[in-house]
């Protein structure tokens, strides 16, 4: 191709964006962009299927069969997620595989809150609420993202999530409203999750090296710093209502810019579990791994059986 | 017939239910495929519901305040009425689909005769419950023919489950006293009359797998009475934790 057939092609490409069309898997697309999206959009299959560990570690010990079956939807829709997430990131050029063994590998990240235990009951309550609340305000603006496939399936990922943190809310609800040990151990988890979610929102913008280039695709339509605010101002009277205590001494209400002003972040923190040093990288990238490894015979009886039913098929029809 | 019988009956007929959901949820997240995942939580979701209609129904019979909860949760080891069969471990895939197939066949011919229970709960349950149930057993047998007729691996492995489980099909098929008033009220099924076409149904898909059915003839039971494996305190122990270390507690 000419450089000037690639220019007009650039040209379309930006066009397009511009008039808020969709870019779909067969339209041309700047290489960049191809690799922004695999990366952004497999990170975020990835974090599905890491995320179901915490909580599927809460399954079968769940306090009630109502909850348990409550945890166990909630579980599989996560599993649901990370189906069509990474259908709409093969369609970018990518298989299955390939995306798992750069997971498997650590090429791949995947969002650092799972790195976190799930110690009591509560937290389950703590990440819905928290964990999924922030993920709501992170993937909102994905659902008019300039990718088609992807921003379908944020809509689909958008209702569920939002269904899943109102359950957690109510999980924590419950807690706050029951005795106190339970008060004492809703109290806990929010004072664990709390700082963990705000990091979720990503690095504060001077050190966010994606941000410029992600907003003119639309793939980000706000900066990480405004949506963690947007986080804080919806969740901190959410603790209020339930008698909850946001673990911040400085957080306070700001008449004037109309937002709560907050202490700050240990980012010290979050770029060592990023690194792989929080308190459970090692134990999520194993279990993954070993489902993978264990189920590979499994898969491999499939393709086998597949493949001999597809002969067979072959030779009656010779 | 006395609530109290008809509560043990519900019981077990249920307790397979809820035992069989716990196994199937211990996986969730760990599955061979998204899939697999998936369709394996499913079934345990569709356990889990049916396990609710049967434990408050059974709620609402007893004298005693009681809730589904109580009735899931709070019970000692002897007072489950599953059979072993269910809280076999989920050793590998290969195990966790010989259970499900050895159950579901055995589950979907109960169901079928449920329905005609003169007890119109019961019935209504298992009316629900067939459409559930006959998906199970269609997941499992195509898997177990994946797995017997797949790779010489896969088939050398699930035999082996085969062979270890065969020993606890028996188990279904035995009736206690509860059994017994229930079936003569029409009430619930009669399981002995379920068993020539459970073996048959069983060995066409073994056979069609290439999978051979062991020689055994010493049976386990046990279960029906509450005199369970050594899996089972383990299972319990995870099941139980919370309503055990925090009683009386709203969740």
């Amino acid at each position: 191709m000419s450089e000037k057939e690639i220019k007009n092609l650039e040209e379309i490409f930006e066009q397009k964006i511009a008039r808020d069309e969709k870019i779909e898997p067969k339209d041309w697309m700047p290489e960049k962009y191809r690799q922004t999206h695999i990366r952004q959009i497999s990170q975020h299959a990835h974090s599905e299927i890491v995320g179901m560990l915490p909580e599927g570690n809460w399954i079968t010990r769940a306090p009630s069969l109502r909850r348990k079956v409550a945890l166990l939807a909630k579980v599989q829709d996560e599993a649901g997620h990370g189906l069509y997430l990474y259908s709409a990131c093969e369609t970018l050029g990518i298989s299955r595989e390939e995306l798992y063994d750069q997971l498997h590998t650590g090429k791949a990240k995947y969002s650092s809150i799972f790195n976190y235990p799930t110690i009591t009951w509560a937290d389950i309550g703590a990440i819905g609420w928290l964990v999924d609340g922030a993920a709501i305000i992170n993937q909102v603006p994905l659902c008019s993202t300039s990718y088609g496939p992807y921003a379908r399936a944020m809509v689909r990922v958008c209702k569920e999530e939002s269904f899943h943190q109102r359950q957690g809310y109510e999980i924590m609800m419950t807690l706050a409203k029951g005795t106190p040990e339970q008060k004492e151990m809703a109290q806990d988890a929010l004072n664990r999750w709390w700082w963990p979610s705000l990091m979720m929102l990503g690095p504060t913008d001077a050190e966010s090296v994606h941000t410029e280039q992600s907003m003119k695709w639309k793939l980000k339509r706000k900066t990480n710093d405004e949506l963690r605010q947007q986080f804080i101002d919806q969740t901190v009277p959410q603790a209020d209502l339930i008698g909850l205590t946001i673990p911040d001494a400085d957080l306070k209400w700001n008449e004037e810019t109309g937002h709560y002003d907050f202490g700050e972040i240990d980012w010290d923190e979050f770029w060592q579990v990023v690194k792989g040093h929080g308190p459970c990288n090692h134990e999520r990238m194993s279990a993954r791994v070993k489902a993978w490894e264990k189920g590979e015979w499994v898969r491999d009886a499939a393709m086998a059986y597949a493949k001999k039913k597809e002969d067979k098929k072959l030779k009656k029809a010779i | 017939m006395k609530n109290e019988n008809l509560i043990q009956y519900i019981c077990g007929v249920a307790d397979n239910a809820l035992i069989l959901g716990q196994r199937l949820s211990e996986l969730c997240g760990h599955g061979p495929n998204l899939e697999t995942d998936i369709a394996l939580t499913n079934m345990a979701l569709d356990l889990l519901g049916q396990t609710r209609s049967y434990y408050q129904y059974a709620a609402q019979l007893s004298d005693e305040d009681k809730t589904e909860d109580d009735i899931a949760f709070l019970r000692v080891e002897r007072q489950y009425k599953n059979v072993l069969l269910v809280e076999q471990p989920n050793t590998h895939f290969g195990y966790v689909i010989t259970r499900q197939f050895f159950y579901d066949v055995f589950h979907l011919l109960l169901l079928q005769e449920l329905q005609n229970s003169k007890d119109e709960t019961l019935s209504a349950i298992a009316k629900k419950a067939i459409k559930e149930v006959s998906y199970h057993q269609r997941f499992s047998s195509d898997w177990i023919k994946r797995l017997g007729d797949g790779t010489e691996e896969s088939h050398q492995k699930v035999q082996e489950a085969v062979n270890d489980l065969w020993k606890f099909t028996d188990e279904l098929f035995h009736t206690t006293e509860d059994d017994t008033l229930a079936i003569d009220l029409g009430v619930g099924v009669n399981v002995v009359t379920l068993k020539e076409k459970y073996y048959q149904r069983i060995g066409e898909v073994l056979e069609e797998a290439t999978l051979t059915i062991p020689e055994i003839k010493w049976f386990q039971k046990g279960g029906k009475q509450g005199v369970h494996s050594e899996h089972m305190g383990y299972l319990l122990a995870d099941l139980q934790y919370m309503q055990r270390t925090y009683p009386n507690m709203k969740w």
